[in-house]
């Protein structure tokens, strides 16, 4: 591991010298550390900066800090009373020991969990630009169909963050207010967010949403296993038509995905199966799966319907 | 009162609970101790030139075949290290790095330069790979082929017939404590703390390598947190630390990260396996074929024996095996627990799957009806076998009667449900030991032998089996184990470890109360000589599955192993053997793949982030029964080993539920979701 030097915040206000990272719960960021993945010369600790808490907002909605520990969020109870789906994305990420550790602006900024990314002795454009991609060729199975880069297929591993990207979130930083569909980015490989060097996540607002809500996650085995394919949904019926409905997908982009176009496609359309699939075909049209991902388009268009279905 | 055959706690528990329990990596051993860490080769083959440290981070030492002490020659090329520049496959060490703490010594490797002249690689098994060959042997010492009858014309004239491959990929051992080693010179004195299944042997071939006398070598292993084959022999990590410590006159630790244990320390063969039965229309086998291709490295042949398991198994009169090898860029395959029988099993006990589904006999009954009346191989009667009453009664304590045969019949919401059955078998043997007790005075004795409890009970088993034979209670025998330096010993493998050491400790034992002396020292050679050969221990396995007809997904409900394995010496630790063993099959049937990329010659998902092993979720109900059976030849405790069986059987009864379940034959484990989904 590089050596670093270590230092607390004392307010949340952005601004840091070159070379410098946040730190927060630091399941991820350590490891990357340990790999010689991340290789920052100060480690800014901000879990002492008072953003822990999660409040209710005049128009129904929450504030979460962003130091608020995923497992305090999945168990707080308007979480589990308003956002059933956050709480449930929260509690299908990772392990108990991970979830009390990591935090909620730190979940959204966690890096792929793509093997050659993490793994220095390989080529990797996000971790080194220009190096080339080992994926599109080699192991991608687990990487992304929608919006992918010719030079990068990463994904977002964020369970979090899908249920988030539904519910419409809006994060807030030491600058400004991103909405959270737009806090990634993918103009160039090796930048995942928006956000400036030293731009600091200061909590995350989650506007009130109508309907029923469910998140529902697909992986290799029962538990700590990053999603093969994720989809959160929000849906509201009445007289058997649909008139709200927000959804995101995950483990298929390097983003958690809004699927916008099935949403569109569903408002005012009967709350049916074959309208869910049809919504769902509309979003995967634009998938471009490469070798051995290419399961993850049926695999998703099942979720997206089998969710909607449970909900309607 | 008899103690063998007693529940006990493990002897060591609350020292494992509490922290107590000291592992090769945990000794205090002053505070000049030095850390290494080990560079490993980013290319599967090619030619070493040169290794530039950068000068800044200042390491203790940079170890490279250009400055490494020379080593004698080994028996085993692996551990020929830093002599050469030559890369054999990816994550060879190819150099070593010793500082003051562990994070500066991975961060000097990390930033090593290494010259390298790369050369093109072959990292890929498959079955029309040109370099096949049939080895002489097979793991450890069974020929390759063997053929009796006219498997051919039999197949031909077969009324019913199943033909078909299974492929297993490459599979990882994954002990929760790493490979690792904290070692110490005392002027030509070596002692290692060492993390491994055979002490005396550890001892003796890191003492070969460094041109030492057995005695100037002494090898502590007190605890170890797994081994299941990939700590039987002594590892890399074992001879750099000696050497590290020579070099650097400190106390160095090494201890393997886990990214390293996915080619340093020896993986299960990917196989490719060819099953083809002949058989009546009522399920009578006239042919059996198996014949199994795996890999071996550049630098060793370790060639899997998959298909010797069907040599024993089921009776019919044209029966073949056979074994193809093929050397690729890869590192050397080793034991990984049931090596031969594991994947073989998965080939035979899927095919007679598929052969009862095509003679439409339930395939209990297709095993029962092929049950052979003396060893299919030797011709020699069949010793304690009872393999039909494990299927029998285990069909009943599972509740199988009444099964639709038929597949994809079962739907509860969106899960289909299907449960499977697989035979299991495993050798029983024994191997010669040494061991050593000593009247204490007050009715309490010492007893000392070279074993090592690698988590199985032997430390708890073999005080039990002492104090039966001394006619005291347990809390009145002290045993010392995990120590070169103590009587001779054999390895902890081969589920032979209860068996070999427990001889030892019987006849010691058995001579001191005979004789009056105070100290008697044993040696089970002769009479370990005398045993008889070809015995197995036999068992059913039984699993019901879900399949989420939305994604895929399978769960495992239920998984249950019905065993004939001799005497159960400690019914607790014998059950925590057998369902661990299950649970890996477990991993096996549908989780555990080494990923490989071939450009790279590297299995690219090397944590157990990107390999799962079954996670506690995975695991919702397995359980473990046995016949009230003893083996009286076998050894004088009338025990079979235990350690490997579970794992015999139990990945071919997922992948039957599955199939039951769905009506999808998995024939390249692992049974994934993508690969099932299509079929649903």
């Amino acid at each position: 591991m590089k050596t670093f030097t270590y230092r607390t915040a004392t307010e949340a206000a952005g601004g840091l010298e070159p070379g410098a990272t946040f730190l927060a719960g630091g399941t991820n960021l350590v490891d990357l550390m340990k790999l010689g993945v991340a290789t920052p010369d100060v480690l800014v600790d901000v879990t002492r900066l008072g953003l822990g808490e999660v409040t209710g907002l005049p128009e129904g909605g929450l504030r979460v800090g962003a130091g608020v520990r995923n497992s305090d969020l999945a168990a707080h109870p308007l979480v589990r009373r308003d956002f059933p789906v956050l709480s449930q994305a929260l509690l299908a990420g990772a392990s108990g020991q991970l979830r009390n550790m990591a935090t909620t602006g730190g979940n959204l900024l966690q890096r792929t969990r793509c093997r050659y990314f993490m793994d220095p002795t390989t080529p990797c454009n996000k971790r080194r630009p220009g190096s080339g991609c080992p994926a599109r060729e080699g192991d991608h199975r687990d990487l992304a169909i929608l919006g992918a880069r010719d030079d990068c297929v990463a994904t977002h591993p964020s369970d979090m963050a899908v249920a988030l990207a539904a519910l419409g979130a809006v994060v807030n930083t030491s600058a400004r207010a991103i909405p959270l569909a737009e806090l990634y980015t993918d103009e160039a490989p090796d930048v995942d967010t928006v956000l400036d060097h030293g731009e600091l996540i200061t909590s995350v607002d989650v506007p009130p949403v109508n309907g029923r809500q469910a998140y529902r996650k697909v992986r290799d085995r029962a538990s700590y296993a990053f999603a093969v394919a994720s989809v959160a949904a929000a849906l509201e019926v009445a007289d058997g038509r649909v008139t709200d409905v927000r959804l995101a997908l995950g483990a298929v982009a390097h983003k958690p995905w809004r699927a916008l176009i099935a949403e569109e496609t569903l408002r005012g359309r009967p709350a049916t199966r074959e309208s869910f699939l049809a919504a769902a075909d509309a979003e995967l049209a634009a998938a471009a799966p490469l070798r051995d991902n290419a399961f993850k388009v049926p695999l998703t268009r099942n979720l997206v319907a089998s969710v909607l279905e449970d909900l309607a | 009162m008899t103690t063998v055959g007693q529940p006990l706690q493990r002897l060591e528990g609350p020292d494992k609970v509490t922290g107590a329990a000291r592992y090769a990596a945990e000794y205090p051993v002053g505070d000049d101790l030095a850390y290494a860490w080990v560079v490993q080769s980013p290319v599967p083959r090619g030619a070493l030139r040169n290794v530039v440290a950068d000068p800044l981070l200042d390491p203790i030492a940079v170890l490279w075949h250009g400055n490494a002490p020379r080593l004698s020659d080994s028996d085993d090329p692996e551990l020929a290290l830093l002599q050469s520049g030559r890369i054999s496959y990816r994550g060879q060490a190819v150099a070593l790095v010793v500082a003051r703490t562990l994070e500066a010594a991975r961060r000097a490797a990390q930033e090593i330069t290494l010259e390298i002249e790369e050369e093109p690689h072959d990292a890929v098994l498959r079955a029309d790979h040109p370099g096949l060959y049939t080895p002489e042997k097979v793991n450890p010492f069974f020929p390759a082929e063997t053929s009796d009858g006219d498997v051919d014309a039999a197949l031909a004239r077969a009324p019913v017939t199943v033909d078909v491959t299974y492929e297993t990929p490459a599979l990882h051992n994954n002990p929760m404590e790493p490979h690792a080693t904290t070692a110490l010179w005392s002027g030509d004195d070596l002692t290692l703390y060492d993390s491994n299944q055979h002490p005396a042997g550890v001892a003796a071939t890191v003492g070969a390598v460094f041109g030492l006398d057995p005695s100037q070598v002494h090898v502590v292993t007190e605890h170890v947190g797994g081994g299941f084959g990939s700590k039987g022999i002594a590892s890399p990590n074992a001879v750099l630390a000696a050497m590290a410590a020579k070099v650097t006159g400190r106390p160095v630790k090494l201890v393997l990260p886990r990214q390293a244990m996915f080619s340093m320390v020896g993986y299960r063969t990917p196989t490719i396996q060819r099953v083809r039965l002949g058989a009546s229309a009522d399920g009578v086998l006239t042919a059996v074929d198996h014949q199994a291709i795996s890999q071996s490295s550049r630098l060793f042949e370790f060639a899997e024996q998959t298909a010797v398991v069907t040599r024993h198994m089921y009776t019919a009169p044209n029966r073949r095996t056979g074994h193809r090898l093929t050397r690729l860029d890869m590192p050397t395959p080793r034991w990984m627990r049931a090596p031969g029988e594991a994947p073989g099993m998965v080939g035979l006990e899927c095919a007679m799957d598929e052969l009862a589904v095509a003679c439409g006999l339930d395939p209990i009954e297709l095993r029962v009806r092929n049950e052979p009346a003396v060893d299919p191989e030797s011709g020699l009667p069949l010793i304690s076998r009872h393999y039909v009453e494990c299927l029998r009664q285990g069909a009943d304590r599972f509740g199988w009667a009444g099964r639709d045969p038929r597949p994809r019949q079962r739907r509860e919401g969106d899960w289909w449900i299907g449960t499977g059955v697989a035979g299991a078998t495993y050798p029983t043997m024994a191997l010669p030991s040494t061991a050593r007790v000593r009247d204490l005075g007050d009715s309490r004795y010492e007893v000392a032998i070279a074993a090592v409890d690698i988590g199985t009970g032997a430390r708890t088993i073999l005080t039990q089996i002492a104090a039966d034979e001394l006619g005291v209670p347990v809390e009145q025998v002290r045993i010392r184990i995990g120590d070169s330096t103590l009587p001779k010993a054999s390895m902890a493998g081969g589920s032979t470890g209860s068996a070999s050491w427990g001889w030892a400790v019987t006849g010691a034992c058995r001579e001191l109360r005979a004789t009056g002396k105070l100290e008697v020292t044993y040696d089970s050679s002769e009479s370990v000589s005398g045993q008889k050969a070809g015995k197995h221990a036999f068992g059913a396995h039984f699993a019901e599955v879900r399949v989420d007809a939305v994604t895929g997904e399978v769960r495992v409900s239920r998984l249950f192993g019905m065993y004939a394995c001799g005497r159960i010496l400690n019914p607790r630790t014998a059950r925590s053997q057998f369902i661990g063993g299950m649970v890996m099959g477990m991993g096996m049937a549908l989780f555990e793949e080494g990923v490989l990329d071939p450009a790279m010659g590297e299995w690219v998902n090397h944590d157990l982030a990107g390999y799962h092993v079954p996670a506690h979720a995975d695991v919702e109900s397995v359980d473990a029964a046995w016949l009230d059976v003893q083996d009286t030849e076998a050894n004088p405790m009338g025990s079979k080993g235990i350690g490997e069986i579970g794992i015999v059987g139990s990945p071919a009864a997922i992948l039957n539920a599955v199939w039951h379940a769905t009506g999808v034959r998995i024939r390249d484990l692992p049974a994934r979701l993508d690969k099932i989904l299509p079929g649903l």
